[in-house]
């Protein structure tokens, strides 16, 4: 009769008690230094921040207490970003609607299919010494050599595989009935993209589009030997053309100073850019959830 | 009746329509090869630069460890040796700590809300910068490790991997900053495939009597096993590629050694050190190793792909 209660030692049981034991070790050994790393971060970061930095330029590296601001680095990450974003976007979303209206599943498409994945997985050191090669090397546009328009380009081969997936899937999730009504009153192909199936998949699309931008932002190693680093304000349109600052690597350049005020500096930066980067991140998951709840009512 | 008949009249598509209609579809075309184009690309154009120091040094680049601008000759094994180790072990520390959390957060021993809540947290830290962990590491994760370095060195000193004084930087945080990356990565994925894994499957085992260890390890593991393999695999792709923040802790030294407590090196590290300022036969070095670097990235990738197709799940 004993044997229909719990015995607390039986071999399974104290098996079972080990290993839960262990899971949970094991998730506090991941976890506990993830939430370490991100609150000193904010809080080490946070404290160096002062409304200077957002105006002033870095001084050069030195023995000088006064390690100024990082606006042009600051200027210079939106720059990028928007130059990435620029080709990547329409190219992505491009390649996103042929795979998921035009292809029928034939050898052509899945090799996109199957080189979108491989993009994804290519080193993202490896789209700067491509572009390096490509374009700095050369001094292609117009003589110059490292310029903002290079790092823009190296982060735009980072983004292209998140834009065309999220938008290949976003579209793929629309109903066929859309599409059959559209076509069905006489629409031609074109008019049902762009006025039907496009803007139905529109917030998945754009949710997933601005969290690779948000991954291109934080990127240093397609950008230290494309866009370089300048301790200059950026003026100008012309300015595209010459050494760009970034966020990224100023932290790299500067975590690797001896001198305080640099260090300084880089953690305030690396405050900024995580910052932004997880509220983007938690702003998009807030909204997914929500569209989520909306579409079961 | 007349009006009525005009208004669903048979009329055909001006050209102008269906020309701007073949147009948009070979545009979509175009696009989507620019993905084939590019990777095609970056393959030639970084097997072509690299040409010439691949018909000097052939394969034994591969294996010799001299790297000397002055005299020109070069050879990548520490890095590729750096690669290598620094990927690999931090790989051994990742699988059972990720999975471990994994099924910590699939499992039913705290409240949903609390497992959603690490979930969502977990994924998150896939999305910090590299570089901000490699100023993280430089400025506390080394400090915090130092003593801890001097006692595996003078406890284990006899065994090679431990064989050299600590100084500062080394392969050791590389591995350490690596398992910070990767544990979002395998985490994630491993929860995403055992939540897929069917509860009727869980329900037949713990109706024959299996206890909740038992289930876990004879059944449910084996079942989302093809995909944690696949994240595993991806991990070990980024593991390989990841540049920033191994830089920044492992200490760039080319002067080869077993210990991972000395300064080393991987490919990814070398080329963010040396590419600004290489020229002549330096810079088709450096292509080359990172030819050598993208070729075991792609393999690791596409061997990845391949699995997850294989062995998707079954049930």
């Amino acid at each position: 009769m004993n044997s229909l209660y719990f015995q607390r030692r039986l071999s399974r049981n104290i098996g079972d008690k080990f290993f839960t034991s262990l899971s949970v070790i094991c998730a506090l050994i991941a976890i506990l230094p993830l939430i370490f790393l991100v609150t000193y971060i904010l809080i080490k970061g946070g404290s160096q921040i002062t409304p200077e930095i957002f105006t002033l330029e870095p001084n050069p590296p030195g023995d000088d207490l006064d390690a100024g601001g990082i606006n042009p680095a600051l200027i210079g990450t939106l720059i990028i970003t928007t130059i990435a974003s620029i080709i990547a976007i329409p190219v992505g979303v491009g390649g996103g609607i042929y795979l998921a209206e035009y292809s029928k599943g034939g050898a052509f498409s899945r090799f996109i299919r199957f080189g979108v994945n491989v993009l994804a997985g290519v080193p993202s050191i490896i789209a700067g010494v491509f572009i390096y090669a490509l374009i700095v090397s050369t001094k292609i546009l117009f003589g110059s050599m490292y310029s903002g328009l290079a790092g823009g380009m190296a982060l735009s081969i980072l983004m292209l595989p998140t834009v065309i997936k999220t938008t290949d899937e976003g579209l793929k999730l629309v109903p066929n009935e859309l599409r059959y009504a559209s076509l069905g009153v006489g629409a031609s192909m074109y008019t049902t993209i762009l006025k039907i199936t496009l803007p139905s998949a529109f917030r998945s699309i754009a949710t997933g589009v601005v969290l690779g931008i948000a991954r291109a932002a934080g990127e240093t190693a397609p950008l230290i030997f494309t866009a370089l680093f300048s301790y200059y304000y950026i003026t100008g349109f012309g300015d595209l053309f010459y050494e760009m600052g970034s966020l990224a690597v100023l932290i790299y350049n500067f975590a690797l100073e001896p001198y305080d005020a640099q260090n300084k500096l880089a953690w305030a930066a690396s405050f900024i850019l995580v910052l932004s980067i997880l509220s983007v991140n938690i702003f998009s998951r807030i909204l997914a959830a929500f569209t989520e709840k909306t579409k079961r009512v | 009746m007349e009006e009525k008949l005009t208004l669903f009249k048979n009329r055909k598509r001006f050209g102008i329509e269906k020309n701007i209609d073949i147009i948009f579809k070979n545009t979509a075309l175009v696009l989507s090869s620019f993905v084939a184009i590019i990777l095609l690309g970056i393959i030639l154009v970084v097997f072509f630069q690299s040409f010439e120091s691949f018909s000097r040094y052939g394969l034994n680049f591969l294996v010799t460890s001299e790297w000397n601008p002055v005299k020109d000759e070069y050879g990548a094994f520490t890095a590729i040796y750096g690669t290598l180790v620094t990927s690999f072990l931090s790989l051994l520390i990742t699988i059972p700590l990720g999975v471990g959390t994994a099924i910590f957060i699939t499992e039913d021993f705290v409240p949903k809300v609390v497992r959603e809540i690490i979930g969502s947290f977990v994924e998150l830290l896939a999305a910090i910068p590299s570089v901000v962990l490699g100023l993280w590491a430089i400025f506390v994760m080394e400090p915090f490790f130092r003593s801890f370095f001097v006692f595996l060195h003078n406890f284990f000193g006899w065994l090679p991997l431990f064989s050299t004084e600590p100084t500062g930087r080394n392969s050791f945080l590389a591995i350490l900053i690596l398992v910070v990356m990767l544990l979002p990565i395998v985490t994630s994925i491993a929860r995403d495939t055992l939540n897929q894994v069917p509860k009727k499957l869980r329900n037949a085992a713990y109706g024959i009597g299996a206890s909740r260890w038992k289930t876990i390890f004879s059944v449910i593991l084996p079942a989302a096993l093809s995909g944690i393999m696949a994240g595993v695999l991806l991990a070990l792709g980024r593991a390989m590629g990841e540049t920033m923040a191994v830089t920044m802790i492992i200490g760039n030294s080319n002067a080869f050694s077993w210990s991972l407590l000395s300064p080393g090196y991987t490919i990814s590290s070398m080329l963010a050190n040396q590419f600004g300022e290489a020229d002549g036969s330096q810079v088709s070095s450096l292509f080359y190793a990172a030819f050598v670097l993208m070729i075991l990235s792609l393999v690791v990738n596409i061997f990845a792909q391949w699995l997850v197709k294989k062995f998707s799940l079954k049930y």
